[in-house]
This record gives C-alpha cells, structure tokens and sequence, in this order.
C-alpha cells in the first residue's frame, strides 16, 4: 500500500518522503513558479520531511523538517507536494486520490 | 585589464542566515560605507580588505538568495550584480559563496549554479565551529575537489580563517582569464532538479552527518512555535518591547530637546535679531531636532530588532502572526515592517525590503504610516489632556488612557482593513505563497549587534535628515514670510504664507469642525506631525508652548468645542502628515504613483473620519 497524501492533508507528528514536487493540475506560470521555489528551498523528490508544528488557526501555517532544515509554508503551498508518509501515522487520514508515479 | 593598478571586486553571495555579513564585517572592519544601488533603493555595502601581501580590494556584500532566479528587489540586486548586469556596477572578479557549513544542502545547489557566470569563486564554510561542535565531519579536500574550487573554513564572529580566506581569494583574482563566459541561464525545475540531485550526491560523499547534532532548536521551538504558548510569549514579548520604546527613550528624548533647546537659546544669544537668526534657530535646529528626537526610540526598537533576528526569533515571529495578518491579506513578514512603523514609519517602510513579494511589499508599504507613530503622541496627548476627562471608569480603568488605546487600535484596524481592500480590489484575491526557512537558534554576537545598530542609526539619520532638514527651512519659509504689517495685531504667523494658506483652505475644513487657527497649524505639521503642536502654540500665541503645553491645553478647550478636539484626533489617526515618510515611500516604490496614492486615500480617510466624528459628536450635543 503506497501511502501517498499531500503535505496540506498531514498533521503534526507525521512523517515520510517526497514523491512528487509540483501539481499537474497546476501548469500556468504561478503553479511552475511555486514548484521552482519549492525546488530552490530543498524540497525535492527523495527528501524526508516531517510536520513539526502547527498554526493556531486552521492548522495553518505549518513548520517542516526538510532533510535536515526547518522551514515553515502555508497549506497552501503544501498541497504542491506529495509525501509517501510511514504507514503507521496516516491511518484514517485523506488520501491524494491521484496517481502518483513510484 | 591589469590586475597589478586596479583593486580585485569581490561579491559575497550566499544563503539568507549564512552569517554572510557577520563574514563581511570580519574581512572589512570599519571600512565599510552602505549606500544606495543606483536606481533602487536596496543597500549597497561595500568595504575594502588589504591582503597580506599589501594588495587591496573592494568587497561588496550582496543580500542573501537561495537563487540567481530573483524574486524580491533585494534579490534581483544580487543577481544583477553577479552577472554585471547592474547599472554603475562592474562584474567581480571573485566570487565568495558564503555556506553555514552546518546547512549545505541548499547554498551547494547555489554553488553549482554560480558556476555557470564563469567567474572565479571561493567558497567560505563559515560558523565552522558550531559544525565542529556538533561533530560534523567536512572532507574539506574532497569537498574542494568535487566542485572545483577552494573550500576555505571560517568562523566569522572569532575572526577564524579570515587570513586564510583572503589569501584565497587573492590567488583566485591573480588567476583571473577574463574570457571565462558567462553561461548562467535561469534553471527550469528540471535543471533544479538536477542540480539539487548533484548537490545531495557531494553532500553524501563530502560530509558525515553531526555526530551531536543541534537538539536545542528543536526544544526551544516546541514552546515559542507552541500554537497557544508562542503567541502568549510574542505577545508579552512585544509588550516589554513597546514598554521599553515609551519609556527608556524618554529620558532620552527629553535630554536631546533640552540640549537642542539650550544650543537654540545659545544661537538667539549670540546672533542679532532677524532672518538668519531665525532661520538658524527655527529652520535648522528645530529640524535636526525633531529628527534627532526620534533616535532613542528608533534604536530602542532596533535593538529588539536586531536581537531577536540574530536569535531566529523572527522567522518564527512571521510563521506566529501569518495566519493572523493573512486575514487582512498582508503577509507574516509584514510584521516587523508594521512592528517598527510603530516607531516611525520611516524604518518600517524600508524594513519592508524583506518582503519578496512586490504586491505584499507594496500593500505594507501602503499601510505602514497608519501605525501610530511617536510623533502622533504629543498631539494625542495634547488633545486628550485638553478634552477628555481625567475620570476612572469601570472603577480601573483611565478615560485618557481608553482613549489612547482607542486612538492606537483604529490605526491598527484601519491598516488591517485597508490592506484587506488593496488584496481584495487590486489583487483580486491573489495569494502569493509564504514559505520561509526557519534558521537554527543561534547566541546574538554582541559585538554585531552593536555594530548593525550604528549602521541603522546612521542609515536612519542620513534619509530623514536629507528629506526632513530642506522641508524644515520651506516649511520656515512659509510660516515667516511675508513679515506682519506694521502695527499688526494678529500673531505674525497670520500674516504669512502659512497664514494664508490657511485662510483659503477653512472653508474646504469647516464641515469637519475645524478652525482657521488649525488649518494653519496643519501646513507646518506638514513637516511632521508633532510640529503642529508647536505650530498651534503660535497661531494661539501661548509663549514657549513646548513646556506649557497644560497652558495650550486649556486655551484649546476654551477655544475649540468637544467635536472639534475629537475630529482633530480623528483626523490625526489618518492624515499623511509628514512629508518625510511620503519621500521615503516615493524611494522605496520608486514611483509617484504610489506615494500619490498614499497621500489621497489618507486624507480621504483622515477628512471622513474627522466629519462623521465632528458630526456625531455634534447630535449628541459635543458642538
């Protein structure tokens, strides 16, 4: 079972690796640009992440463990991403419900 | 080019919290001048460094990017200045990539991509010690080998491997083939990719994970990133903050307009009667005074500043109030643009730099000055003292002091809700992304701190007085001449250009409560706000109004009705009245438009205001 779910789906705690930088639904000029800049602050295919805190309100903004650096996003913005997160921490979670490539 | 009769230009680039400029003041010491780039308004520091063979060269300090691929103006500053593409600027002939040599990842991907401008590099893996510390293992050689170029570890703060650095860099400008091409093209996502793949593959080949890495960051982040707890403690932080700016600055404050005052009475004295006394002691001092008197709190404020950046503190400070000031559409780095304003709105607008966002930037921008600035205090203070009560209610709290607060909350919601218009009405509900790296705690130096406060203290005096000092004398201009007739009755301010001005302009007022005598007081309080003050001791001829200000005071509330003094207030929450901030707009934004826009939606709002206070307080039997 892949568990794959996008950042914005995670909550505090949950862990994995990212599959997928970017959003093909999103192919205009501000969802490539958003994918470059997500690109340029480490979040890449293959890095590990993990959810380390939570804004007061809607959970949002969150601040992520990328490899070994903090960085903090909107949820927003974590939608671009899909993680395959350990199993153990997702049970009952939203699933991406789209394809993602292994 | 002969590199034996012109200096070497060296650029440092690197991450955002790489201690780049930490790197900077170590190479350069003192010798370092901050200006302007021609045509923006991102600072330009530059400094020289002399290498031990004698040679000397000038050292640029480039803001922070984790790109070539600019976003912000600060960024494009660097960018530009790499490919010397910059207006007035040369390309370097060396390149310095500055690394936290306990963060890799990102500044070798930067590396990688600065290699392409074809032009010599160095770079420097600066707060070693801390890697040290933690048991990072650098294979330096390797390291070196891998990306073809010299590594040079350096512990900037202790002044470590500065020598050797500079060594380095001089071999890397002696070997400088100046048909190297520049082949930097900005990357696609595939080349990020790409790039970002290599970077992971040198780190695991050059470098062994700590062997104690920092845990503390982590801890002290699960209490002031706490969703409840880290608001509280912001919250009470900003309240010790603010307590500081009202009053350490006061003592301060009061020493520079006394000895101001005294250096005034001194010049009036000594010098006969007439223009150039006049215009020396109430043109010119009075004009470095009222930018000078504003030091205190302005270094107050930015000592908290400056502190709690070098901490990481602010990062965290922006990820806190995001989603707070997102619902208004302002973005969490707005915080500290707004945080300052409350000082002045002069810093706070050029702190708005750190936005990387054009349209965030300019919506803060275009809200800053409806933070209620120190100089509204005397005003507001005059006003209410004159006006409102000295009565407890609810058995605790001040009128006065509910008033205050009153006065201090409108200018905070009307920025809110102005900020929310502009999104709504211009962006049409655009979002620009918020993303930001939250850096590792780190022990503010203190000699850095002390350091990067004279440089804004300098910064600040330099614009204010070159905007504030030439307004000064027109604004003197306008309320001295034409000279009263002789015989004249009325203060000689009536008479003059001031006067005049003022006069024309009552009836445009009068449906908002106020006099001819106000009208008047509000062209010199063009100046800045608290001018006004003054400039109504004048037109009311309360002698020395200054220190007589309860004297003032009561000749008001003789004078003006209730609703008058509240639309006053009213009036002063909005007004652009200092024409000193709306310079600064204009240089920040770089366009007349803009501080245009400014200037009309203030008054608009500052007349509205005052006419739905004046004729609210007028029904309700005020007038």
């Amino acid at each position: 079972m892949t568990d794959t779910l996008k950042l914005s789906h995670a909550r505090k705690g949950d862990r994995g690796v990212i599959v997928r930088v970017g959003d093909h639904a999103r192919t205009d000029e501000h969802g490539l640009e958003l994918e470059r800049r997500l690109l340029e602050l480490g979040f890449v295919e293959g890095a590990t992440v993990e959810l380390l805190h939570e804004g007061l309100f809607g959970r949002d903004p969150i601040a992520m463990k990328v490899d070994d650096m903090r960085v903090a996003l909107r949820r927003h913005e974590a939608a671009s991403l899909t993680v395959r997160f350990e199993a153990a921490r997702v049970a009952g979670a939203e699933f991406a419900s789209e394809e993602v490539p292994a | 080019m002969d590199m034996a009769v012109r200096s070497a230009r060296v650029a440092l680039v690197g991450n955002p919290n790489s201690g780049k400029t930490a790197l900077f003041n170590a190479l350069t010491g003192a010798h370092q001048k901050v200006a302007n780039y021609a045509g923006v308004t991102v600072e330009r520091k530059e400094g020289l460094i002399r290498s031990a063979t004698g040679r000397t060269m000038s050292v640029l300090d480039l803001p922070g990017t984790y790109s070539l691929r600019a976003r912000s103006p600060d960024e494009e500053v660097t960018r530009d200045a790499v490919l010397g593409r910059l207006a007035g600027e040369e390309t370097p002939d060396v390149i310095v990539a500055v690394a936290d040599a306990t963060n890799l990842r990102l500044v070798l991907r930067l590396v990688l991509e600065l290699k392409a401008v074809g032009r010599p590099m160095v770079l420097a893996l600066n707060m070693y010690d801390i890697a040290q510390r933690q048991g990072l293992r650098i294979d330096l050689e390797r390291l070196s080998a891998e990306l073809g170029l010299p590594v040079m570890p350096t512990t900037a703060t202790r002044k470590r491997g500065i020598d050797e650095l500079i060594a380095a860099i001089e071999v890397a400008a002696g070997a400088l083939s100046p048909s190297e091409e520049n082949a930097w093209t900005a990357p696609d996502a595939d080349a990020l990719r790409g790039a970002a793949r290599e970077a992971e593959r040198i780190m695991k080949a050059c470098v062994r994970p700590p062997e104690r890495p920092d845990t503390l960051t982590g801890r002290i982040d699960s209490v002031l990133l706490h969703p409840v707890g880290g608001l509280l403690i912001l919250g009470a932080l900003l309240f010790v903050m603010f307590q500081a700016v009202f009053t350490w600055a006061t003592p301060l404050m009061d020493g520079i307009e006394a000895s101001l005052g005294a250096l005034g009475g001194w010049v009036a004295a000594v010098m006969p009667d007439g223009i150039w006394q006049s215009l020396i002691v109430d043109g010119l001092i009075s004009g470095v005074g009222s930018v000078l008197v504003f030091l205190p709190q302005i270094l107050i404020l930015f000592l908290f500043i400056i502190v709690l950046e070098d901490f990481g503190y602010m990062a965290r400070a922006a990820f806190l109030m995001d989603r707070i000031m997102g619902g208004a559409g302002l973005h969490g780095r707005a915080f500290i643009p707004l945080l300052s304003s409350f000082a002045c709105a002069i810093p706070g607008v050029m702190a708005a730099r750190v936005i990387d966002s054009k349209r965030d930037r300019l919506t803060t921008i275009m809200v800053a000055p409806l933070m209620t600035c120190s100089a509204r205090i005397p005003v507001y203070t005059l006003i209410i003292a004159a006006f409102i009560p000295n009565e407890r209610v609810w058995g605790f709290a001040s009128l006065q002091g509910l008033v205050m607060f009153g006065l201090y909350a409108a200018g905070i919601i009307s920025a809110l809700a102005v900020s929310f218009v502009i999104r709504k009405v211009f962006w049409r509900g655009a979002v620009e992304p918020f993303m930001m790296e939250l850096p590792a705690y780190k022990t503010p130096d203190f000699k850095s701190v002390l350091f990067n406060l004279w440089i804004r203290a300098r910064i600040f005096l330099e614009r204010a007085g070159r905007i504030i000092l030439p307004l000064m004398v027109i604004v003197w201009a306008l309320a001295t001449f034409p000279y009263p007739p002789e015989g004249a009755t009325q203060p000689a301010i009536d008479y003059s250009f001031a006067g005049m001005i003022g006069h024309a302009l009552e009836p445009i007022f009068a449906p908002i409560g106020f006099n001819w005598q106000m009208v008047i007081a509000l062209v010199p309080g063009m100046a800045a706000r608290e001018v006004a003050v003054a400039a109504l001791g004048t037109v009311y001829a309360v002698a020395d109004p200054e220190s007589a200000t309860s004297l003032l005071g009561a000749t008001l509330a003789a004078q003006w009705s209730l609703a008058t003094g509240l639309a006053f207030l009213a009036w002063y929450v909005f007004a652009p009245q200092c024409v000193a901030t709306l310079g600064v707009v204009k240089r920040e934004l770089n366009s007349w438009k803009w501080m245009w826009v400014m200037v009309i939606y203030m008054f608009s709002l500052a007349y509205l205001a005052a006419f739905v206070v004046y004729r609210v307080a007028v029904s309700l039997g005020g007038g």
